[in-house]
């Protein structure tokens, strides 16, 4: 039972591994804590998956897909279970709102709203999943030719602690809409929700061995996910370093195909012609959402010179004014980082950003002596050259820059390894459409920041990764497209 | 008259339980004579439902007419009246074209988000699966068709349906296009409007969603005019959405008669969009009343006269079930259904042999009995108009080989019919006969029977009963109809556009087809400065 502030309080129900339906104990019987982020304190023993368990998970994952009924049924019948899944989900917020606030440090308001959005996402796939059409194709000879969009076999899904409810749907929602069987590992920071959502999952009919899901460590279960030889296909959300070796071992392995959503330094662009106070606050936002655990967070903020000094003021203003504490506080605007390695990571770039003579304008400390908190830092004069602006710190520190031209924005703008996300903020319709085309990053928000929906597509360029999670696109990373051809005797018409 | 449209899940259900035995003898029926209708008349079992609603649904109440009038609802068992029906005419038509064009230009529904939309839709559908057994009740009662295929595949494809319109919500998608020039380009999909519905008597529900489900996915309000035969389920299930939290104004349904209360609806100038589904004479009529008015666009589904081509590869038992199926369900009243039999030579007698057999097999009876195939025609009109082409097959010199009367002397129930030495010449060969009467034709090899099969007016659907792979794909580029089924008939889905070739329409329906019949498409141009690509 953890006890919590506010009356909240919780009986951690499932903590094993979610394996063919049932939940079981590792084979090593190893077990690992995870933290509640606010105080450093054990929530919960949970059972911790190894190389072993990974290969039971695969292969009930294997067997369900090669003999179970999950791809042999129609799309509307999986689609049917989806809805019924994302209605039990939804008789459930509170429960599962309290664990992810618990275990990640997220607001709970926040996980309150982020709970019924996931059962949203799973009714979007539910009525795609009888939705993926192939095509009928136009053959230079005299040749019948179509497609068939199969799912792909067993994925292998390796999610984050920044979102563990969003991104585990945002993987696992448009893989069972196609017809896949899986194994999720989520991040050892925040396994309790992915585990509801098994038990979830079973009780809405989803059949044992469709999802699997085994809590561990990415060097020993993220590894044995992505350098699996019975893998068709490995969907990794996290580092960009990481991602590196989900992709070597995907190589070296069996080829699986790979899908990855990395890391971001991206960009906010304000304008001259923008409203300096709504910019201000889209700037704060985008930096200081989820504590700047964001992948997509507007970390390095460019403002053209005209309107800097009152933005400057503003924003300063707005971050003082910005409230940390306890997450489960309605008032609270940033709960702590998730734990002790990030927390300490990040107040280490905000030494580098005050040794490279950027302006530390205001934050800058850890709060308190309990916990992971750290106080809203702004640092202006930021130069391209500074670490602050190249690595992505994955924490509440924007860095703030001046620009002159539109020109010189795009170009700083794109000056980056990194190609996620970015905000324009503009009345311009000119300089909209034309930033809108010459940034290079898979999402571009134009006077608002952080607008995902089921139907947008979101992925990366360069080392922000590829393939697109969301929308239609998602599916296509768990299918297959195999063409069929035959020759066609007398036909009317080619 | 009106008219038709088929159903479902019937392959897998019926359709395939049916197969599975097609020598089956009378001895599995032995409690239920052959062609027993006139005992089952006498003794008509009373369905389990109420009869709620007969006003119009307008503006989200239940209203009468502006008139005052009423008609009447039948029982096509007996003839006999089980309702008095709020009767349209232009005034209500007025008055739910107004409420639509309200709730259109200032109502939320086309301002909420697709998912709110989708939402409402899903909830909808959960309340029609709750009341399944009433309205399958309802829908015999109105219509004679068999209880069992109301209840077990059409209410439960009817839930399909709007689960699957539901789900198009918020995936309608308008395209981003590469100018020729330095321009950004982008293509809105909007909702069209308001939307004129006229939908027929023969699957009065299935009928409705195929209409009302994506007419409501894209954000339109519209005006539902339902077949004067049979008003009552469209308002009980209109009733439900309203209950699902479809805002007032959004779905008016309107009873009566097509030349008082269609035609104002066809003719309206204020209606943005007109979809229908009946003859192909009345739809002749509704295209010009379209262009007369204020050129609204128009999809039209109308009738067929469908080939159904048995090679003499294919398994002569299977086929015979199948082309029995296909042009005996729901009496016949489908407008797909296989009404030309081609049969090879090869096969033709033995064929004929097994196709009458299972004609006669046939069990006619009260549609609420557990184990009836076919119940009542469903007016007495079509009876009289299925006579009609029964007297003229015989007249015409083809050969009777069973059935080609009426049974009982109450009611609408006509013998399975089937004739064989049937020429395309024959007007039985020819028309629309919308009956129990199958027409059984000969031919010698694939060149002819192409030519045969596509010698009509019509081209709805058809059958192709083959095992041969190049034949089937032959014979599927090669057939003018919108449906080919092979080795299968009357699979209908959600997500399987259906549609006519030549006469029996315009346009398609369901699927991602359908879709496209309730939007307007806007392109939006703009210049780009100095673009990175274009």
């Amino acid at each position: 039972m953890g006890s919590l502030s506010n009356g909240h309080s919780i009986d951690i129900k499932f903590t094993k591994l979610f394996i063919n339906g049932q939940f079981v104990d590792s084979v090593s019987g190893k077990t690992f804590e995870t933290i509640d982020p606010r105080t450093g304190d054990v929530i919960a023993s949970v059972a911790e998956a190894t190389k072993e368990d990974v290969d039971a998970a695969v292969q009930a994952a294997r067997h369900a897909f090669d003999s179970g009924p999950w791809p042999r049924m129609s799309g509307s019948e999986r689609g049917r279970i989806l809805m019924k899944w994302a209605d039990l989900i939804d008789q459930h917020t509170e429960e599962i709102a309290t664990l992810d606030t618990m275990d990640a440090g997220k607001l709970f308001q926040f996980c309150k709203m982020e709970v019924p959005s996931v059962a949203n996402m799973l009714r979007y796939y539910a009525g795609a999943a009888d939705k993926i059409h192939g095509e009928v194709l136009k053959t230079a000879g005299k040749f019948h030719a179509y497609t068939l969009l199969e799912p792909i076999g067993v994925v292998g899904h390796i999610i984050p602690w920044n979102f563990p409810s969003s991104l585990f749907f945002t993987k696992v929602s448009p893989s069972l809409a196609a017809g896949c069987t899986m194994v999720v590992k989520p991040a050892e920071q925040t396994p309790l929700s992915a585990l509801f959502y098994a038990h979830l999952a079973k009780l809405a009919g989803i059949p044992d061995g469709v999802l699997n899901v085994v809590p561990g460590f990415g060097k020993i279960a993220g590894s044995a996910v992505s350098s699996h030889m019975d893998i068709d296909k490995v969907s990794f959300t996290g580092s960009t370093q990481t991602g590196r070796e989900v992709m070597q071992a995907a190589a070296k392995s069996n080829l699986k195909q790979v899908s990855l959503e990395l890391g971001g330094k991206s960009p906010l662009i304000v304008f001259d012609d923008a409203d300096v106070d709504t910019a201000a606050q889209l700037a704060l936002i985008g930096i200081l959402f989820n504590k700047g655990e964001v992948c997509v967070a507007g970390s390095r903020v460019f403002v053209q010179e005209g309107i800097y000094d009152e933005f400057e003021k503003k924003l300063v203003e707005k971050a003082k004014a910005w409230v940390v504490g306890d997450p489960f506080e309605p008032n609270v605007q940033q709960g702590p980082q998730v734990d002790k390695r990030q927390f300490e990571k990040i107040l280490s770039y905000i030494e580098h950003g005050k040794r490279e003579g950027a302006t530390l304008l205001t934050g800058g400390k850890a709060i308190g002596n309990k916990g992971y908190y750290i106080e809203p830092t702004i640092f202006a004069n930021v130069k391209e050259d500074m670490l602050i602006a190249k690595d992505e710190i994955f924490g509440p520190v924007m860095a703030l820059s001046k620009f002159k031209t539109m020109e010189e924005a795009i170009e700083r703008a794109n000056n980056t390894t990194y190609g996620l996300a970015a905000g324009i903020v503009t009345k311009n319709i000119d300089i909209a459409n034309t930033v809108s085309r010459s940034v290079r990053a898979g999402m571009i928000w134009v006077n608002c920041y952080f607008i995902f929906e089921h139907d947008i597509p979101f992925g990366g360029y360069k080392a922000s990764g590829f393939g697109k999670d969301y929308g239609m696109e998602a599916l296509h990373k768990y299918l297959q497209v195999k063409s069929v051809v035959t020759p066609i005797y007398n036909s009317p018409w080619h | 008259m009106a008219a038709r449209r088929l159903s479902s899940l019937v392959s897998r259900s019926l359709a395939s339980s049916l197969l599975q035995s097609p020598g089956r003898t009378c001895g599995r029926w032995s409690n239920l004579s052959r062609f027993s209708t006139a005992a089952a008349v006498q003794e008509l079992i009373t369905p389990q439902v109420q009869i709620s609603y007969t006003q119009h649904l307008i503006n989200g109440k239940f209203v009468d007419a502006a008139s005052g009038k009423t008609f009447p609802a039948y029982d096509p068992r007996s003839g006999e009246v089980i309702a008095y029906v709020a009767e349209g005419d232009a005034e209500d038509i007025n008055r739910a074209v107004s409420a639509a064009r309200k709730a259109f230009d200032e109502g939320p529904w086309p301002k909420m988000t697709a998912y709110e939309r989708s939402r409402i839709l899903l909830r909808f559908a959960d309340l029609v699966e709750k009341h399944s057994n009433e309205l399958a009740a309802l829908e015999t009662w109105n219509n004679g068709k068999p209880f069992e295929q109301a209840l077990m595949s059409e209410l439960p494809m009817f839930v399909r349906l709007f689960h699957y319109y539901a789900g198009w919500a918020d995936k309608i998608h308008g395209l981003t296009v590469p100018g020729d020039g330095n321009y950004h380009i982008q293509v809105l999909h909007e909702p069209i409007g308001v939307a004129g519905q006229i939908i027929p008597w023969n699957f009065p529900l299935l009928m409705f969603a195929w209409k009302v489900g994506p007419a409501l996915a894209c954000g339109n309000t519209i005006v539902l005019k339902t077949a004067e035969q049979t008003p009552l389920t469209a308002l009980y299930v209109a009733q439900l959405l309203h209950e699902a939290g479809l805002p007032p104004g959004v779905l008016n349904v309107v009873s009566g008669y097509g030349p008082t209360a269609g035609a104002p609806l066809v003719a309206h100038m204020d209606v943005d969009k007109l979809a229908f589904t009946g003859s192909t004479e009345t739809g002749k009529v509704v295209l010009e009343l379209a262009a007369r008015s204020n050129l609204k666009p128009v999809t039209l589904e109308l009738g067929g006269k469908s080939p159904f081509i048995v090679f003499d590869d294919a398994d002569v038992d299977k086929a015979v079930e199948l082309a029995h199926f296909a042009l005996f369900f729901n009496q016949g009243q489908c407008c797909c259904a296989g009404s030309r039999t081609f049969v090879h030579e090869r096969i033709y007698d033995e064929f004929l042999e097994k196709a009458k057999a299972r004609a006669m097999r046939r069990i006619v009876g009260d549609p609420f009995k557990k184990g009836v195939e076919q119940g009542p025609q469903i007016d007495v009109e079509q009876f009289e108009k299925v006579l009609r082409y029964i007297r003229s097959g015989k007249e015409s010199n083809a050969t009777l080989e069973c059935g080609g009367a009426r049974i009982g002397s109450k009611g609408f129930f006509i013998e399975p019919t089937v004739f064989s030495n049937v020429k395309d010449d024959m007007l039985i060969a020819q028309d629309e006969i919308f009956g129990p009467v199958q027409s059984i034709l000969k031919f010698k090899d694939i060149d002819e029977v192409i030519k045969r099969a596509n010698e009509t007016r019509y081209g709805l659907a058809a059958g192709v009963f083959t095992k041969n792979g190049d034949t089937a794909n032959r014979m599927m580029r090669a057939l003018k109809v919108g449906t080919v089924w092979i080795n299968c008939f009357d699979v209908f889905d959600a997500a399987i556009p259906f549609g006519g070739y030549k006469m029996s329409g315009i346009g398609r329906e369901k699927g991602i087809y359908s879709l496209n019949n309730y939007l307007q498409v806007k392109a939006v141009v703009s210049p780009l400065k100095n673009p990175a690509w274009i």
